[in-house]
C-alpha cells in the first residue's frame, strides 16, 4: 500500500477538540429498514429550487425522478423507494436558514421496487466531459459535505478553469461527525472509484485524497484499495487532526500552500474539492446507475443510548432514525442536524433525513444562553481564526454598526467556524454575533441597490414628464404659429370642420 | 419533545475571565513572599487596603451604573487590578495613599470608561501615577532591604502596620533611619551628580544586577510570568517586546559609554521591569490586540522607560510608558491588521 505522506502548507490558527466520535465508530455502517414513510424536500441543494413533477396520488417507483431541476444551478430529486405520492406539502427541515420547505411525502409500500434504469450503462470512459456531467447532473448528485451544491455544476464550473488537483475531502474535523470515516472504511473502492470518474471528467493527472490523523482505519482502507488498484495518481494525504482544516479553503491551503481568494473558489487556484461521499455516490450512479437515494449519517452525542453510524434513506424522519440508534436518553436536550460547530439547532425531530444531513447528534448538557461577559481583548480568537481576522476588534465594530470598519476587517472573509467561541473567556457568541451583523450588511447592500434603482426610476420619470412636457409645448407653439400665419376665417373652418366629425361620431 | 434551540458552536468554552484572573493572582505568589522576605510585611498590608479600595470601588460603580455589582467583582479583576497596584507602591505607604490610587484606577480609569473591556488605561498604572504625583514624600519612602546591610532597621509588624494605618513611624526612628533610595533613585542621582557608573554600582544596595532584593523580587515575578506564558494566560509578543526595547537601548547606551549609563543588566533587574513585562503591560484589556500590534506595543512600552530611566524627573518609568502606550493602542491595532487569509499579501486591505 502507498504510505501517506505529510507535506503541508501552513493553516493559521484552528483547534485541537476532543473529537468524540469512538462511541459511534465502534460498529460497521447499520443499514436501516424502510420507514412507512418518506418526507422528501423538493429542493435539497443550494441554488435554484427544484420542481416536483408527480401528483397526490400517483405511484412511484425507487429511483424515478420525482423532482426536476428548476434552473441553471440546480439539481433533480428521486424517490428514495417505491410507494404512493400521498401529500405534497411544507414540512419542517433543517436548513440553515428558514423554517419549512415544501415536501413530498411518499407512503412506502414495502417492495422497494426500482425503476428500470433509463440508461444502458456505458464504461465511464468512453463518455465524454459533457456526457458525464450530463449523467451525473442526472444522479441528483449535490456535495455531500454539507454544503448540498449540486455537483455536475461545480464541475462545470471547473471545466472553465486552469486545473491542477483534485482533492478528496476526507478530513471531517467538526467534533462527533463519523460518516466519512465510516464511508471511507467500508466503501473505499467506491471513493476511489469517484475520484477516477472525477479524473477523467476533469482531464486531471493528481488526485489527493486527504483525510484527518484520527481516522487510521480509513487511511488503511484506502490504502489496500489503493494498492489493489494500482492507479499512481492518486496519493493518500494525511494531515493533523485539527479544527476547521476540513473547511473547503482551508484544506486547499493546507495541502498546496494556496490561499483562495477573499470571495473566489478553490479552482481560482486550479483545485477542485470534492467531498469522499460525493465521490462514492458519483461511482455508485455512474458504474451502477444507483441514483442518490440513500446517505450515511452519524447518529451520536451522550443524548442517544446507541451512538452508530447509519445508512438510511433521504426523507427518513430523523425521530425515526434515532429511534433505530436506541432513542433518546433521559437527559437529552439538544438535537442538532450536522456536527456541534455549524449544525443547526432543532426544535423537533419530524424533520427528514437530506442530503445535506452528516449527523444527527443529540446532547444532554442545556446550553448556556446569556452567560457572557464583556470582551476583555485578550485575543485568544484571533490566535485561533483560521482566516486569521481579529474576532475581537470584528465584535467591537460589530456592536457599533460600523459597516465600513467591518469591511476592513474582513467580515465577509469569516467563514462561521466557530473557533472563536470556543476559546472566548466572555463566553460571547461571535459566530452568531458575525452571522448577523452579515446579514445586515448585506441588508444594507440591498437596501442601498433598491434606493438607487427607485432613485433611477425617478428620474427617469421626470425625464420623461419633461420631454412630454417639451413635446406639447412645442405642437402648441406649432399650432400658434400655423394659427398666426392662416388667419382667422379659416380657423372658423377648421373648428366647424371638426364640430362635423363630432358630430357625427 | 420539544428541544432547546441555541446558535451554532454548541460546545462551550473551558476558560472563563474569572479562571484568568485568578492564575494572574496566583502567578503573583512567589513574588508576593520574596518581596516580604526582602521589605517586611508591608506588602500585605498594601494588599489588603488596595483589594478592600477597589472591591469597594467596583461594587459602588456597578450600582451607580445600575448593574448587579456581583456581576464584576466575580471576575477577580479588581483584585488583580490591586495586587499591582499593592506591587507598586512601596512597602511602607499609608492607607490612604493606596486607598486613592485604588480608587482612582478603578473608578476613574476603569468604570467611568465603562468598565472592564472598555477601559483605555490600565487602571493600577493609573490609580499609581495619580499618587505618585499627588504623595511624592510617601511614595519615595522605600525601606532598605534587608540582608547584609550594617545599620540595618527593620520595623516589626506591629510597626509596620501602624505606619499603615496612621503614616507614624515609632518615635524612636526617623525616616532616614529606615528608608534608602532605591537602587533606580540612586542611579539617576548619581548620574546626575556626575558619577561614574563603576562608583555608582559600589554603593552596597546595588547588588548583583539591579538592586538587592530587587533582582531576587524580580527573578520571583519571572518564575509566574513564564507560568503564564506557558498556561498562555498570555502571550509572548508583549514581554518579549518591553524587554527589547528596552535592554537594546540600553545596551547601545551601555557599550558606547559604559561610565554614564546603567547595564542592561541593572535595568533588566531593577525597578518593575519584569513585573511590567509579565503583568503589567499584559493586561489584555488596555494593550494592543494584534499579535503585532502587541510586540510593537510592548517595544514602545520598554523604550520609553529607557528613556525616562536614562532622562525623566522619575527614578522608574514603567507607569508613564504604560501609559503613553495605552494612547497609541487604536493606532497601532489600526496599523497591525493582520493578512487576511486571501487577500493580495503586502498590499492593506483598505
Amino acid at each position: 500500500m502507498s504510505a501517506p505522506t505529510y507535506d503541508l502548507g501552513k493553516l493559521h490558527g484552528g483547534i485541537r477538540l476532543e473529537s468524540g466520535k469512538s462511541a459511534a465508530t465502534r460498529n460497521s455502517i447499520q443499514k436501516m429498514p424502510l420507514p412507512a414513510q418518506l418526507i422528501i424536500p423538493i429542493t435539497q441543494h443550494v441554488g435554484d429550487p427544484a420542481h416536483s413533477i408527480v401528483t397526490i396520488g400517483e405511484r412511484v417507483l425507487k429511483g424515478q425522478l420525482i423532482a426536476e431541476p428548476g434552473g441553471s444551478l440546480s439539481a433533480p430529486v428521486h424517490a428514495s423507494s417505491s410507494g404512493k405520492v400521498v401529500a405534497i406539502e411544507p414540512w419542517p427541515v433543517s436548513r440553515r436558514y428558514g423554517a419549512n420547505a415544501p415536501c413530498i411525502v411518499i407512503e412506502c409500500d414495502g417492495e422497494d421496487r426500482a425503476i428500470e434504469p433509463a440508461v444502458t450503462q456505458a464504461a465511464y470512459d468512453m463518455l465524454s466531459a459533457d456526457e458525464l456531467l450530463a449523467r451525473i447532473l442526472q444522479g441528483g448528485i449535490v456535495g455531500l459535505g454539507g454544503a448540498v451544491f449540486p455537483t455536475a455544476q461545480k464541475l462545470m464550473q471547473a471545466l472553465t478553469c486552469d486545473l491542477k488537483y483534485l482533492l478528496l475531502n476526507g478530513v471531517e474535523c467538526e467534533p462527533y461527525i463519523s460518516c466519512d470515516d465510516m464511508l471511507m472504511r467500508e466503501y473505499a473502492r467506491e471513493v476511489l472509484g469517484g475520484a477516477r470518474i472525477l479524473m477523467h471528467a476533469l482531464q486531471l493527472d493528481v488526485c489527493y485524497i486527504v483525510v484527518e490523523s484520527d481516522k487510521p482505519l480509513a487511511l488503511q482502507s484506502l490504502g489496500e484499495q489503493l494498492a489493489e488498484l494500482g492507479d499512481k495518481r492518486i496519493v493518500l494525504k494525511q494531515v493533523p487532526t485539527i479544527y476547521p482544516s476540513g473547511g473547503e479553503d482551508q484544506l486547499v491551503q493546507l495541502v498546496t500552500n494556496l490561499e483562495v481568494p477573499s470571495g473566489g473558489l478553490p479552482t481560482d487556484v486550479g483545485c477542485l474539492v470534492q467531498n469522499v461521499g460525493t465521490a462514492s455516490a458519483i461511482y455508485d450512479w455512474i458504474v451502477h446507475g444507483k441514483p442518490l437515494l440513500s446517505r450515511v449519517t452519524t447518529v451520536t452525542g451522550d443524548g442517544v443510548v446507541n451512538p452508530m453510524n447509519v445508512e438510511a434513506r433521504i426523507g427518513t424522519l430523523v425521530g425515526d432514525i434515532i429511534r433505530f440508534a436506541g432513542g433518546y436518553t433521559e437527559s437529552a436536550q439538544q438535537l442538532i442536524i450536522g456536527g456541534p460547530m455549524t449544525g443547526k439547532s432543532m426544535s423537533t425531530d419530524l424533520v427528514p433525513l437530506v442530503k445535506a444531513s452528516n449527523c444527527i447528534l443529540v446532547l444532554s448538557r442545556a446550553p448556556s444562553i446569556g452567560a457572557k461577559s464583556p470582551c476583555i481583548r485578550c485575543g485568544d480568537c484571533a490566535a485561533v481564526c483560521p482566516v486569521q481576522l481579529l474576532p475581537q476588534q470584528l465584535y467591537w465594530y460589530s456592536c457599533a454598526d460600523d459597516e465600513k470598519k467591518l469591511r476592513l476587517h474582513g467580515l465577509t472573509d469569516c467563514i462561521e467556524c466557530g473557533c472563536c467561541d470556543l476559546v472566548c473567556p466572555s463566553h460571547i457568541p461571535l459566530t452568531a454575533e458575525f452571522r448577523v451583523a452579515k446579514a445586515r450588511i448585506q441588508e444594507q447592500a440591498d437596501e442601498k441597490a433598491r434606493a438607487e434603482r427607485a432613485r433611477s426610476r425617478f428620474e427617469a420619470r421626470n425625464e420623461r414628464i419633461e420631454s412630454e412636457q417639451r413635446a406639447r409645448d412645442a405642437e402648441l407653439e406649432q399650432q400658434r404659429a400655423t394659427a398666426k400665419r392662416i388667419g382667422p376665417a379659416e380657423i372658423a373652418a377648421i373648428l366647424q370642420r371638426k364640430q362635423q366629425q363630432q358630430d357625427k361620431d | 419533545m420539544e428541544f432547546t434551540r441555541t446558535e451554532a458552536p454548541y460546545l462551550t468554552p473551558s476558560v472563563n475571565v474569572a479562571g484568568m484572573m485568578l492564575q494572574v493572582l496566583l502567578a503573583l505568589v512567589p513574588a508576593a513572599l520574596a518581596h516580604m522576605w526582602y521589605f517586611g510585611p508591608g506588602i500585605l498590608f498594601n494588599l489588603v487596603v488596595a483589594a478592600v479600595f477597589c472591591v469597594a470601588g467596583e461594587a459602588l460603580m456597578m450600582h451607580a451604573r445600575g448593574r448587579d455589582p456581583m456581576l464584576a467583582l466575580a471576575d477577580y479583576s479588581a483584585l488583580v487590578t490591586a495586587a499591582l497596584l499593592a506591587f507598586a507602591v512601596p512597602s511602607l505607604t499609608p492607607w490612604w495613599v493606596t486607598a486613592t490610587g485604588a480608587l482612582f484606577g478603578v473608578v476613574v480609569a476603569k468604570h467611568l470608561y465603562g468598565g472592564i473591556g472598555f477601559n483605555l488605561f490600565n487602571p493600577a498604572m493609573a490609580g499609581y501615577v495619580v499618587i505618585l504625583v499627588a504623595f511624592p514624600l510617601q511614595m519615595n519612602l522605600w525601606v532598605a532591604p534587608s540582608m547584609g546591610d550594617i545599620d540595618y532597621i527593620s520595623l516589626s509588624i506591629a510597626q509596620t502596620l501602624v505606619y499603615t494605618l496612621t503614616g507614624n513611624l515609632p518615635d524612636t526612628l526617623t525616616f532616614d533611619a529606615v528608608s534608602r533610595a532605591t537602587p533606580l533613585d540612586a542611579m539617576q542621582t548619581g548620574l546626575r551628580d556626575l558619577q561614574t557608573y563603576a562608583e555608582i554600582r559600589a554603593n552596597p544596595i546595588m547588588g548583583d544586577f539591579g538592586g538587592r532584593g530587587w533582582e531576587w523580587i524580580g527573578n520571583f515575578v519571572a518564575v509566574g510570568g513564564f507560568w503564564l506564558l506557558i498556561r498562555k494566560i498570555i502571550r509572548w509578543q508583549i514581554p518579549t517586546g518591553v524587554f527589547l526595547g528596552l535592554l537594546v537601548p540600553a545596551g547601545i547606551m551601555y557599550l558606547a559609554d559604559p561610565s554614564t549609563h546603567a547595564s542592561p543588566g541593572f535595568h533588566l533587574f531593577s525597578g518593575a521591569t519584569i513585573l511590567c513585562a509579565f503583568f503589567i503591560a499584559t493586561d489584555p484589556v488596555s494593550a494592543a490586540t494584534s499579535p503585532k500590534g502587541r510586540f510593537l506595543y510592548g517595544l514602545g512600552i520598554g523604550f520609553l522607560t529607557f528613556v525616562m530611566r536614562r532622562w525623566g524627573a522619575y527614578a522608574d518609568g514603567v507607569a508613564f510608558a504604560v501609559l503613553l502606550m495605552n494612547m497609541a493602542t487604536p493606532a497601532i491595532d489600526y496599523f497591525t491588521r493582520p493578512h487576511i487569509v486571501g487577500h493580495p499579501r503586502g498590499r492593506r486591505n483598505q
